[in-house]
């Protein structure tokens, strides 16, 4: 039995479209339309994953236990949850970390991007510029594709090698820790990086050039935010900014992201201002890629005027850009910069709130602790990118059904519904865990 | 008997987790690719491919808790159609960290309950063992890279003696 999504047709311009499981991305979520005399009803983008209640297990736990549960909110992601979790405990501690340990996390984060991203590029999205059903059908006879095969997987080792040289591992990272790191890099672990990451560079610019060059294009106007650095390109420190033109603080960001529930899906979404926003690669390009490394800068030349942009497709260059800045900037940082061993930093337990915002591949991601005088973690929260763009998600699908209606084949518009979506890079394994109680 | 020579029909299925196996799997896949695209016909693997079969299965690898009547019964029906069933990640192996809920305190319980009755959760969660027949376990969080590629081998080995 094919499992692909099916449909129901109940008469000619009135039907209802069910993908049963969305296949290439992160995690379990299934979609609901309905559409009225060729006009979309609703759309119902559920996520299907169930509850894991991590921000109830939060509490009780003793504070230094944090960052390694919460990173088992999202396999894919638990690097970022890590940097978060960590920065929002170490504000409750008090702890200032050393300049060594910041450049360590954005390695960290370098290393999850260029995984990441590739995952998504080659494996998710590329299939579907290429007509194949896998990235695995691409044919090994055919140069380009051949080619194709061996930039993928060499480009997601070399960012693997870089998560596991500083970080310990590529999921679950064993080395970072509030205060610090526990375990640092050696000068043949540092060399092998470069030489890995040195030789990935021209696989990097071919994907940028097949994502440039794509067919694809879905506008959309939106309100785009990202945590936007002050001086260089980055996953861990800045200002919250929009493209309205908004700067919201980090320790209240609560009062600026309204929660808007859905009794259909096992996520929560948000809107901010009342409006839907957008979150991810393409927020952060449009908003900061003048930050972006030199010799980034250099390579990509007229590539960069794409940006600002309101195509969701362009995600997926956005994305293919930001593996390479990871690359130029690493390999700046790990060609100039003497790892030395440190001690980790202690703080002080104490009744405070901690806020973590940073960058993840995928969007702006939020952890909050209100720790205790005895170290253990009395409440927490956590806000993640996939929950803040499915208002985005749910209006853009509509949008596209009705331009697609009434003369596409229904199969075809399932298959145009599932290519944007992918272009979001949903991740439905993080949108899942929150639950707040008192909730109207 | 199998044609010796026919590619083993491998499923992967991710129920109540993080999906970190998946992704150390993919990260496997980095240097094993070329190997398994010539042995394995992966019939199922959302995170793979759209154009997915349940028909049969000679492994079946399932990462993840059992959180619903539905993912029991998606189990049990996984089960009838593979001649091995692995269980790869803690959450499969030993349910937790997804079961978590299972060891909240009663006043934690009854704050989540509208929740697991909106979605028709169990009210235990269960792992992989507790509901059908396992024939290898891989643990860890995430599963061990090199245990998986020892049960690998020694699949490949079982099902396609040489």
């Amino acid at each position: 039995m094919a499992n692909c999504g099916h449909l129901n047709i109940y008469f000619v311009h009135t039907f209802d479209l069910t993908l049963d499981r969305l296949t290439k991305v992160e995690g379990s979520a299934s979609l609901e339309i309905r559409v009225k005399d060729n006009k979309v009803e609703h759309v119902h983008f559920k996520i299907t994953e169930y509850k894991r209640f991590f921000t109830k297990a939060m509490e009780g736990k003793p504070i230094v236990a944090l960052p390694q549960l919460l990173s088992r909110i999202c396999g894919t992601c638990s690097n970022a949850h890590i940097m978060c979790s960590i920065e929002a405990c170490e504000r409750a501690l008090g702890i200032v970390p050393s300049e060594q340990t910041l450049i360590l996390r954005a390695l960290t984060m370098y290393g999850l991007n260029i995984r990441d991203h590739a995952l998504h590029l080659y494996l998710f999205a590329l299939p579907d510029i290429y007509g194949k059903d896998a990235f695995l059908d691409f044919d090994e006879n055919n140069p380009e594709q051949h080619q194709l095969l061996h930039d993928a997987f060499e480009i997601k080792a070399a960012g693997n090698f870089l998560s596991t040289l500083i970080a310990g591992r590529s999921v679950h990272a064993l080395y970072p820790a509030i205060g610090g790191f526990n375990h640092f890099p050696d000068s043949s672990g540092i060399a092998e990086a470069i030489s890995k990451l040195e030789a990935i560079r021209p696989a990097v610019l071919r994907l940028i050039e097949i994502f440039k060059n794509s067919p694809f294009h879905f506008d959309r106007k939106t309100n785009f935010m990202a945590l936007v650095p002050d001086d260089k390109y980055g996953f861990l420190n800045g200002r919250i900014r929009t493209s309205k033109g908004d700067c919201i603080p980090e320790e209240n960001f609560r009062e600026h992201l309204e929660r808007v529930i859905l009794p259909y899906s096992q996520a929560v979404a948000y809107k901010h201002k009342e409006e839907a926003y957008m979150v991810g690669a393409l927020s952060r390009m449009n908003l900061a890629k003048n930050l972006l490394h030199s010799r980034t800068c250099d390579a990509l030349g007229s590539t960069l005027d794409l940006f600002p942009s309101t195509d969701v497709f362009y995600t997926n260059i956005a994305q293919a850009i930001e593996i390479l800045h990871s690359i130029d900037d690493s390999l700046e940082i790990l060609k100039t910069k003497k790892i030395l061993p440190e001690p980790i930093i202690k703080g002080q337990n104490r009744n405070a709130v901690g806020v973590g915002v940073i960058e993840a591949p995928r969007g702006t991601l939020y952890h909050k602790v209100h720790l205790g005088n005895d170290g253990m973690v009395k409440s927490g929260e956590v806000v993640v990118p996939t929950g803040q763009n499915q208002v985005n998600i749910e209006e853009d699908i509509a949008t596209l059904v009705n331009q697609l209606i009434p003369e596409t084949p229904k199969d075809k518009i399932t298959f145009e519904i599932e290519k944007l979506i992918r272009a979001y890079d949903p991740c439905m394994s993080c949108a899942t865990h929150f639950l707040k109680v008192r909730w109207s | 008997m199998e044609n010796k020579d026919s590619k083993i029909k491998v499923g992967w299925f991710s129920f109540s987790c993080c999906e970190d196996n998946t992704v150390v799997f993919t990260e496997l896949m980095n240097d094993h690719w070329q190997e398994w695209k010539k042995i394995f016909d992966f019939r199922h693997a959302r995170v793979l491919k759209s154009q997915n079969v349940f028909d049969e299965f000679d492994i079946a690898f399932i990462e993840g808790a059992v959180a619903s009547e539905e993912q029991a019964e998606k189990v049990r029906q996984i089960r009838e159609k593979s001649k091995k069933l692995v269980a790869v990640g803690a959450c499969a192996v030993i349910g937790m960290p997804a079961g978590q809920r299972n060891t909240f305190a009663e006043e934690q319980k009854a704050e989540i309950e509208f929740l697991l009755a909106r979605f028709a959760a169990l009210p235990k969660v269960l792992k992989v063992s507790e509901v059908v027949k396992v024939d290898m376990e891989v643990g860890g969080c995430p599963m061990d890279p090199k245990i998986f590629l020892e049960a690998v081998t020694k699949l490949i080995g079982e099902l396609r003696p040489s």
